[in-house]
């Protein structure tokens, strides 16, 4: 029999079994029971009595039993305290186990026995989970924090202290739990945050979903209390960020100071931007909220597309994420006005959801819409959902008030659903005509005279009372009429409902004193039948009008006002949307979607008119980088913090080495996603010149450091690199002067690092493929009177300008005499920039010195000519470029190869045949000829008789992609660029080189 | 955060509760019941319901309602997407999350809802994480089982839970390496009475099934990636290579996962694979209506259109059905007024039509609006926005996989609301090379 199916033959002598099997010695036994006993508790059952046969077992072996006592310790521990406590050992012991999910699992249980004796040893327990080594358990010890302080609030203090220490945990397994545990317990205490704040940001994209949510949102509280409003003057921002730049430039010209957003607000907004990608509803959710509540206006849209995609979610999700844009939309119908297609009323849409995006349609619609938006809204007032059908004729009212132009056509339209068969569709009309014409006050006599000739089809009380109502508003306008409805209704005064009623006395009043000739008698009788009423209110009413309108001999001091009590001028309904208020709660909060606060609602404060002490944020300096650092920016310890972290946490990871790597370049990669961002930076740095460098991977920063402390700090021009943006962070923005100190070594590194994230669909490779010895005379020591030059293409990326190439000049003092200040004086040739190096002071003879220049030879092979100077004389130089050394060399994949060689074809390329030297014919000879040629980068390749290369021309970055297959006696050669004369060139001289011998 | 948990089927029996800190008392529920019974309809009740001291987030799915108790300020969104979590976790280890499944692994239920919740904080919610914890019963296992009396708890200690792949199980092994991805497409369209189209989208998933031994690291690349307009990913997607290079790369889950769902950038542009004529009329004496329909294949790119079946909400009036199809059999069910009308393979030369006449009930106004009409196909082997998948590659083990796509058809359940609606499925079957 199936082992499970127990759960149906529970008897009540049951517990009296179980209790013997629990005590049994047979493990089998114990474990059949226990699966009863969690039947029992799944059921709802009560199952207390078997509490001293469970505990026992809670030391056993077999690790399912074990797990399912424990279920039942959590469960009934509260009813019985003290029998509880005889487990508290067992778990005791296990906090030392060795392994790390045992100690987790005993401090799990431990602190989920809420039995208030064992706090201390709870709060124990949690403080030496806090340090333990393994992230697991400090996750755990985090989940037990919440625990132990709604078991006992009194240890705050101390949970806070742990708090404290666990915000400090670099492990993303720890952040979302500690977070969670931090709003649980002291969600005021926000100075805790501020240390951590750059970590949290950082480290987000690697936490769990749900640990995402909850530090998204308490990032939010965060940002609106630490950072100032990025909405500039409220209100007329929102249009002005649509117009051009220099719309933008007259108006911050005029501002006194303009806005410039913390770098940690941009930061922020930065790191969560991705995660609006993620499958997981709720963190799309928080992130949709952190943007609506953080970022400026104009950003804001990005997170429109995400919450639309959540609408083909599950119903309950649309729910509420309906009801968020809802709330949006209200504000800003731009939003979703390009989406509004999404926002149509299917079918079989539960009715909630109906109502809510009738709520958004209404609120999306405008001038220019609006046709479409009617049209849509007549299918759903044939809806068989009557419910449904009364809710769109109220949004037609809403539209109707909303929007002037159609207010004619609306009430035209409203009018033809009168004659509608169906009732409720006939009473919603009404009421929403009446508030329309109210709203309307001028001429619509034709339309009450309609609605009065439908009054005895309408049963509808709230649409016959409309009806009247509006008669008697507006009697003047319908004189014959409106007698005549008054008769009937005191013929069928007695039947109608009261506020049927009410309203017949309302209006027989109105008569009375419009036209009191004709309905004199009427009005008396019809009082007269609401003082008898059973009603009170109807017979309080009754009285009250006719004191008003028929004084009695004595009194009556209001009579004189009772036309202008009952005839004043009443003020039109505001028709409005149900969700104009909801913005005070944060959005996607439990709140909103309440609309009233919960309990544990933490309000968002407003921004602070001041921006805090942004130094607050600030780390210090991990030990790791040298004191020179500090010097250097006191402002990138936190990311020294993260890179230090995030270095470990790759190396720790069990993926292959190829994981981490790749991990390592998508981290490289990441800043250069988000270009917008950078242009604001850079607006940034020129209203704020700072000296700030922000460099993310902890290696370039110590290089940086090693390469720049000893003595140009001073002279690094005050721009400022964004946070994270290697992008932006070129080498050009920190120009170099003296850089001959720079080793190739370093400087191959640095540029690998920036390099690789300007382009990282294709990357640049790190190093050269192959450096030639090859060098080229620059100055012939007769001609230069002893001092001799020679050049060399180091096929390095150039440190200057990434469009320069790097050339390495060696000069020699084969003189007598020593030469001094050797410097490049004059640039003779046009449109080439140089970066000359740094002056040369003297060279002793016989000795000579290596520096390097970068050179911008705009792709084309023409020298680039100055003249190089001593103290004494000056030479006309000129430096030839060989094809091969104008590029640089890229990784591509074989596919990518193929891709882009596709984009490359017709006039792009060029192809010649070679015939070949047997010798060449294996790839290596092959290789080494071509890369020895030209600066190219070798793509693996999946034959062996293709061998493909690539690379980019350094000053325009157009690629080169170079194709060679290889046949029987010969060899076709490819060359794809868009720069058909380098291809051509670079033809030529493959050509060459390979139909040589090797 | 959560508190409670309570499984509550159709007929309003609390089957199966949990609670992750104090026990609440299952009278709460009431209030559910309350919302309920004011609902009519499983689908109205409200997902968020306010009771004096409770807040009960609920969502229905498989004909049960999961009501979980909050106390305190919680993004609702936080619970839903949770609550459909262990819904899919139940559907993931029990085959289908019915109350009979529910009911009959109740300690494995229980086991799961401990591990996923911490004191109402998720803890575990990976597939593959809980099923290391805690074993999938099997027929054999459960034998096996109750004769020896081993247990459903897994002996070793979850691995995944402590790396930075919290996705994936270490030590996978398996003879057969293979990964199959399916790339399943939805056309939502609104067609007008004249056959122009109000509005048409493609949606589209990528379904996975990865049984590859080891930590493999996979790349896939698409032909024409920009086709994809809106994207969400599974967790294990390294977002930034999509974003600078359109490909995924990502190591893998262990089994079947949902790799990315998208949306393409059509507006237009959608190829709308069929065709109708349809005339459905009532007329205002005799009580009686005429139904025409026809139906034609259009824009199928050389493919053949399959398993189409016509849906007809019929007005409340309609009686009875007489019709007569040239192909396949309709059915009319008088109680719930729908229409079905199952054609199968759309034949190009034979246009399959359906004529006939409707009984109404006599005496009954003439129905205002004209019913709608729900189609639902299938079109194999055909992605219908032209998303093509490039390649796949593997890095990081050595064995070559078996790579490729299997076919794989799900019928979607959205209604839509004017004249004409379509709902079809296509499946893509450009093989990979590799």
């Amino acid at each position: 029999l199936h082992s499970q199916q127990y759960f149906w033959q529970i008897t009540l002598r049951m517990n009296e079994d179980l209790k013997e099997m629990l005590e049994s010695s047979k493990e089998s036994l114990k474990l059949e029971a226990m699966k009863r006993v969690v039947g029992l508790i799944a059921k709802g059952k009560n199952a207390s009595e078997l509490f001293p046969a469970v505990v026992k077992n809670v030391a056993n072996k077999n690790l399912e039993l074990k797990k399912l006592v424990y279920v039942y310790l959590v469960r009934y521990a509260e009813e019985q305290q003290d029998l509880a406590l005889l487990s508290i050992s067992t778990f005791q012991r296990a906090l030392k186990d060795p392994n790390q999910l045992i100690r987790a699992s005993a401090l799990r249980v431990l602190s989920s026995i809420r039995v208030p004796i064992i706090v201390p040893i709870m709060m124990l327990a949690i403080k030496e989970a806090a340090s333990d080594l393994s992230p697991y358990v400090r996750k755990t010890a985090a989940h037990a924090i919440q625990k132990l302080y709604s078991l006992d609030a009194d240890q705050k203090d101390h949970l806070i202290e742990v708090i404290e220490k666990l915000l400090k945990d670099k492990s993303t397994l720890v952040a979302g739990s500690v977070v969670m545990a931090f709003e649980e317990v002291c969600p005021d205490r926000i100075d805790l945050i501020h240390r951590n704040y750059r970590k949290l940001c950082n480290l987000l994209m690697d936490v769990e979903e749900w640990g995402q949510v909850v530090i998204i949102s308490m990032l939010t509280r965060y940002a609106r209390t630490q950072f100032i409003s990025p909405w500039k003057e409220v209100g007329s921002s929102d249009e002005k960020a649509f117009y051009e730049s220099d719309e933008e430039k007259r108006k911050s010209a005029e501002e006194t100071k303009p806005y410039a957003m913390d770098p940690d607000h941009r930061l922020l907004l930065r790191s969560t931007k991705p995660l609006l990608q993620s499958r997981n509803t709720a963190v799309v959710m928080s992130v949709a909220q952190l943007y609506w509540h953080l970022a400026p206006k104009h950003e804001v849209n990005i997170i429109t597309k995400s919450l639309v995609r959540l609408l083909r979610s599950h119903r309950e999700v649309q729910y509420i994420v309906l009801q968020n844009i809802a709330t949006m939309s209200i504000q800003r119908k731009g939003m979703f006005e390009p989406f509004m297609k999404s926002f149509y009323v299917r079918s079989t849409d539960a009715t909630h959801i109906k109502t809510l995006k009738l709520e958004i349609l209404t609120n999306l619609a405008n001038e220019a819409n609006i046709s479409t938006v009617l049209r849509e809204f007549q299918t759903y007032v044939k809806s068989q959902d009557k419910a449904f059908a009364a809710a769109t004729i109220q949004a037609i009212g809403r539209c109707a008030t909303n929007i002037s132009e159609i207010t004619d056509t609306c009430l035209n339209g409203l009018v033809l659903l009168l004659s509608n068969r169906d009732e409720t569709v006939v009473a919603e009309s009404v009421v929403v005509i009446r508030k329309l014409l109210q709203t309307q006050p001028s001429e619509h006599s034709d339309i009450i005279k309609h609605m009065a000739k439908l009054f005895d089809n309408i049963t509808v009380p709230m649409a016959r009372a409309s009806i009247l109502w509006l008669i008697g508003e507006y009697c003047e306008h319908v004189p014959k009429i409106a007698p005549d409805v008054l008769r009937k209704m005191a013929k069928t005064f007695h039947n109608e409902e009261d506020i049927v009623k009410l309203q017949t006395v309302s209006l027989a009043a109105k008569l009375y004193l419009t036209n009191s000739k004709q309905t004199k008698l009427l009005t008396q009788y019809i009082l007269n039948l609401g003082k008898y009423d059973q009603n009170y209110d109807i017979r309080d009413r009754t009285r009250f009008i006719r004191q008003l309108i028929v004084p009695s001999e004595r009194g009556g001091a209001l009579s004189k006002y009772a036309r202008r009590i009952l005839l004043a001028p009443k003020p039109a309904p505001v028709l409005q949307s149900a969700f104009k208020d909801r913005d005070r709660f944060q959005l996607g909060t439990l709140s909103h979607t309440l609309n009233s606060k919960a309990t544990g609602y933490l309000e968002l404060s407003d921004w602070p008119p001041m921006a805090p002490d942004q130094s607050v944020r600030n780390v210090e300096v991990a030990e790791a980088v040298s004191r020179s650092t500090l010097a250097f920016d006191s402002d990138e310890g936190p990311k020294n913090g993260h890179s230090c972290e995030a270095g470990s946490r790759s190396g720790s990871g069990s993926g292959s080495s190829e994981e981490s790597s790749s991990e390592a370049s998508e981290s490289d990669s990441e800043s250069s996603s988000d270009s917008d961002s950078g242009t604001e930076q850079k607006k940034q740095s020129e209203a704020k010149p700072a000296q700030k460098v922000h460099v993310k991977p902890f290696l370039s920063c110590k290089l940086w450091c090693s390469v720049l402390a000893p003595s140009q700090v001073e002279e690094k021009p005050k721009k400022e690199v964004s946070l994270l943006d290697l992008d932006d962070f070129s080498p050009a923005a920190v120009t170099m002067t003296k850089s001959s100190i720079l080793s190739p070594s370093v400087l191959s590194d640095l540029h690998g690092l920036s390099l690789a994230a300007s382009s990282p669909a294709i990357q640049v490779c790190v190093s050269p493929v192959f450096v030639p010895v090859h060098t080229y005379e620059l100055l012939h020591r007769m001609t230069g009177k002893g001092l001799a030059a020679q050049y060399h293409f180091s096929r390095q990326p150039c440190i200057y300008d990434d469009r320069m190439i790097s050339v390495q000049l060696t000069f020699s003092n084969n003189g007598d005499h020593t030469l001094e200040n050797i410097h490049i004086s004059e640039k003779t040739s046009a449109g080439q920039n140089i970066h000359c190096f740094s002056p040369i002071e003297c060279l002793e003879p016989e000795k000579s010195v290596t520096v390097s220049m970068g050179v911008d030879f705009n792709d084309s092979t023409q020298a680039a000519s100055f003249q190089l100077c001593t103290k004494a004389e000056g030479f006309n130089v000129s430096i030839q470029p060989a094809v091969g050394e104008l590029l640089l060399p890229v990784t591509m994949s074989e596919q990518d190869f193929s891709k882009e060689q596709g984009k490359l074809q017709g006039m792009n390329e060029s192809s010649a045949t070679i015939a070949m030297t047997p010798e060449s014919i294996t790839s290596q000879p092959l290789h080494r000829k071509v890369v020895n040629m030209a600066n190219v980068g070798v793509v693996p390749s999946g034959q062996n008789n293709v061998h493909r290369f690539a690379a980019k021309l350094v000053s325009s970055g157009a690629l080169v992609l170079v194709c060679v297959v290889q046949k029987d006696s010969g060899a076709q050669l490819t060359v794809n660029t868009e720069k058909t004369i380098i291809g051509s060139m670079l033809l030529r001289e493959l050509q060459t080189v390979l139909s040589q011998g090797s | 955060m959560i508190h409670s948990l309570f499984l509550i089927n159709n007929a309003g029996d609390i089957f199966l509760e949990k609670h992750w800190k104090s026990v609440i008392s299952r009278s709460v529920c009431d209030y559910f019941f309350e919302a309920q019974e004011k609902a009519m309809e499983p689908d109205n009740v409200p997902p968020v319901i306010r009771t004096p001291h409770h807040y009960l987030i609920n969502i229905y799915r498989d004909k049960i309602f999961f009501v979980s108790v909050i106390q305190t300020e919680v993004p609702p969104l936080f619970v839903i997407e949770f609550l459909h979590r262990v819904a899919e976790m139940f559907q993931d280890y029990f085959g289908d999350c019915s109350e009979v499944a529910i009911k009959d692994n109740v300690v494995i239920v229980y086991e799961l809802l401990e591990e996923m919740l911490d004191n109402g904080f998720p803890l575990a919610t990976e597939s593959n994480i809980l099923k290391e914890l805690i074993k999938p019963p099997t027929i054999l296992r459960s034998m096996v089982n109750s004769i020896t009396g081993s247990s459903n708890v897994g002996e070793t200690l979850p691995t995944g839970q402590l790396s930075t792949v919290p996705w994936r199980r270490a030590g996978v092994k398996y003879t057969n390496n293979e990964a199959y991805f399916d790339v399943v497409e939805e056309i939502d369209a609104i067609l007008d009475k004249s056959g122009t189209t109000v509005f048409a989208e493609i949606q589209g998933v990528i379904d996975a099934c990865v049984k590859l031994s080891g930590m493999p690291d996979l790349t896939l690349s698409f032909m024409n990636p920009r086709l994809l307009d809106d994207v969400s990913f599974h967790p294990c997607v390294r977002f930034k290579r999509w974003e600078s290079e359109r490909v995924l790369s990502f190591i893998p889950p262990d089994g079947n996962f949902r790799l990315m769902s998208y949306h393409v950038n059509a507006q237009n542009l959608v190829a709308i694979p069929v065709y109708v004529r349809q005339n459905i009329s009532f007329f205002e004496s005799g009580s009686s209506g005429r139904l025409d329909i026809t139906l034609g294949p259009k824009q199928t790119m050389g493919k053949t259109v399959e398993c189409v079946v016509v849906t007809v909400h019929m007005p409340k009036v309609v009686l009875n059905a007489n019709l007569t199809a040239t192909q396949g059999n309709y059915t009319y069910d008088p109680v719930t007024k729908i229409l079905v009308w199952d054609i199968g393979k759309l034949n190009q030369q034979k246009l399959p039509n359906l004529k006939g006449s409707l009984s109404l009930q006599s005496g009954a106004p003439k129905p205002e609006e004209n019913p709608s009409l729900n189609i639902d196909l299938k079109i194999q082997q055909l992605a219908i926005s032209g998303l093509k998948v490039n390649r796949l590659d593997m890095y990081g083990e050595k064995y070559k996989p078996f790579k490729g796509v299997k076919y794989v058809t799900k019928a979607g359940n959205h209604g839509h609301f004017v004249v004409t609606n379509w709902k079809l499925h296509n499946i893509l079957a450009s093989p990979f090379y590799v």
